[in-house]
């Protein structure tokens, strides 16, 4: 298991020490700098040719992340940790499966999110049994990260309650404030024939607007994509479980096959480094390899 | 007297002519066509809706399992369907193609597998 390690490329190629040096004349320091790792739909349970590793995908996940040549600060999934089912007895079991087999990820810090997969037969019931809340807010280091649930409800809406809380959150916020969003679903409307939307995800956007600095995070389509709402970013990330197509490219939604020849090829999950003085975030995607 | 029988005359003849113009509306009013579709887990059927472009339409639905939603987001409509219930929405396409309907209410394992097409003719 040897993955790209973004901090190694930059101190090999001798431009990692001018990335930590460029925040020392500000108020937040290099210091503060920090990244974090974002995993996203992993489908435990699901079986089927687009992925005949199905059982070994997450375990090989976990692995690359224990191989970081430095820790990250913490790491997330971002949704439909399982793969959906009709029977909840079933739901809990792959609910516990995961819980194990990422118990084995060496960072100290953990957080979840749930996907539609996860929440929406049953409400987040289950999820909530095993991950906690489903959304909630976190500070760290300086950043503001806020956990929004569009998957509770089936019909992909974030919901007036979950929106006031929203509301009642940014306002204690500064206007500058350095803020990442996690959800699962993309905030705009990325492709609604195929659900790739939130009922009411303009809402959320109109509230975060005001801040200057907001970049959100997510799941959902199965690839990395990248998009601007105004001056907030959204970016989302690879599946571990099966790519999915371009928006459109073909009549349905159907995975991309599994390519013998280059196996794991679009799957992946992704570094992002917090630069606080900038507020920015440099985003490394990583591969899952055979090895 | 004269003046009660010319009253009830001009009644009369406002009812004829309140009448007339109820015929009149009706017959310019476009004939709704009714498309009956069945949900179910995880289909639409028809699957294929054939619509023609100007002509107003009512699509009618039911589910015969779980809640679902159809979307079809070219036309910017949408409704629940609801276990027990018949959902109706009211469509005149304005635009001639092929346009994807889908599923927006998660049902299930096949959801992202649920949806189908609106055939407009022009």
């Amino acid at each position: 298991m040897a993955p790209i390690d973004r901090r190694d490329f930059l101190q090999l190629a001798g431009i990692g020490g001018a990335v930590f040096a460029s925040g020392l004349a500000g108020a937040a320091s290099a210091a503060d700098d920090f990244y974090f790792v974002q995993l996203s739909d992993t489908h435990w349970g699901f079986e089927g040719p687009p992925n005949p590793d199905a059982k070994g995908t997450l375990r090989k996940a976990v692995d690359a992340v224990n191989a970081l040549k430095q820790t990250p600060d913490f790491v997330i999934f971002t949704g439909d940790l399982t793969h959906t089912t009709d029977d909840a007895q079933e739901r809990r079991r792959r609910m516990a499966e995961f819980r194990d087999i990422v118990g084995a990820i060496k960072v100290k810090t953990v957080r979840f999110i749930p996907g539609e997969h996860d929440a929406s037969l049953d409400r987040g019931a289950a999820f909530q049994e095993f991950f906690g809340p489903t959304h909630y807010t976190f500070d760290h280091r300086g950043v503001h990260f806020i956990v929004l649930d569009n998957v509770s409800d089936p019909g992909a809406s974030i919901g007036d309650a979950q929106l006031a809380w929203l509301a009642a959150d940014l306002q204690r916020q500064a206007k500058d404030a350095r803020i990442v969003v996690f959800t699962h679903r993309p905030l705009f409307d990325l492709y609604p024939q195929w659900d790739w939307a939130t009922r009411d995800g303009a809402r959320a956007v109109d509230l975060l607007m005001p801040h200057s600095n907001v970049t959100v995070f997510y799941g959902h389509i199965h690839q990395e994509h990248h998009h601007m709402t105004g001056h907030i970013a959204h970016h989302s990330a690879k599946s571990l479980i099966f790519p999915l197509p371009v928006a459109g490219s073909q009549p349905k939604r159907t995975p991309l096959p599994w390519d013998p020849a280059q196996p794991y090829r679009g799957l992946g999950f992704r570094e992002v480094e917090a630069e606080t003085k900038s507020a920015s975030y440099a985003i490394t995607e990583l591969p899952i390899t055979a090895a | 007297m004269d003046a009660i029988i010319g009253r009830r005359a001009l009644l009369g003849a406002a009812g004829a002519l309140a009448l007339g113009s109820w015929a009149a509306f009706a017959l310019a009013q476009p004939r709704e066509r009714v498309i009956k579709i069945v949900a179910r887990k995880f289909s639409f059927s028809p699957a294929e809706i054939q619509l023609k472009k100007g002509e107003p339409v009512v699509l009618e639905f039911t589910t015969l399992d779980v809640m679902m939603g159809f979307k079809a987001t070219d036309f910017g409509v949408r409704t629940d369907i609801v276990p027990g219930q018949t959902s109706r929405l009211r469509i005149t396409p304005d635009k001639a193609g092929h346009f994807a309907f889908n599923c927006d209410v998660f049902c299930g394992s096949g959801h992202e597998d649920m949806g189908g097409t609106l055939i407009v003719s022009g």
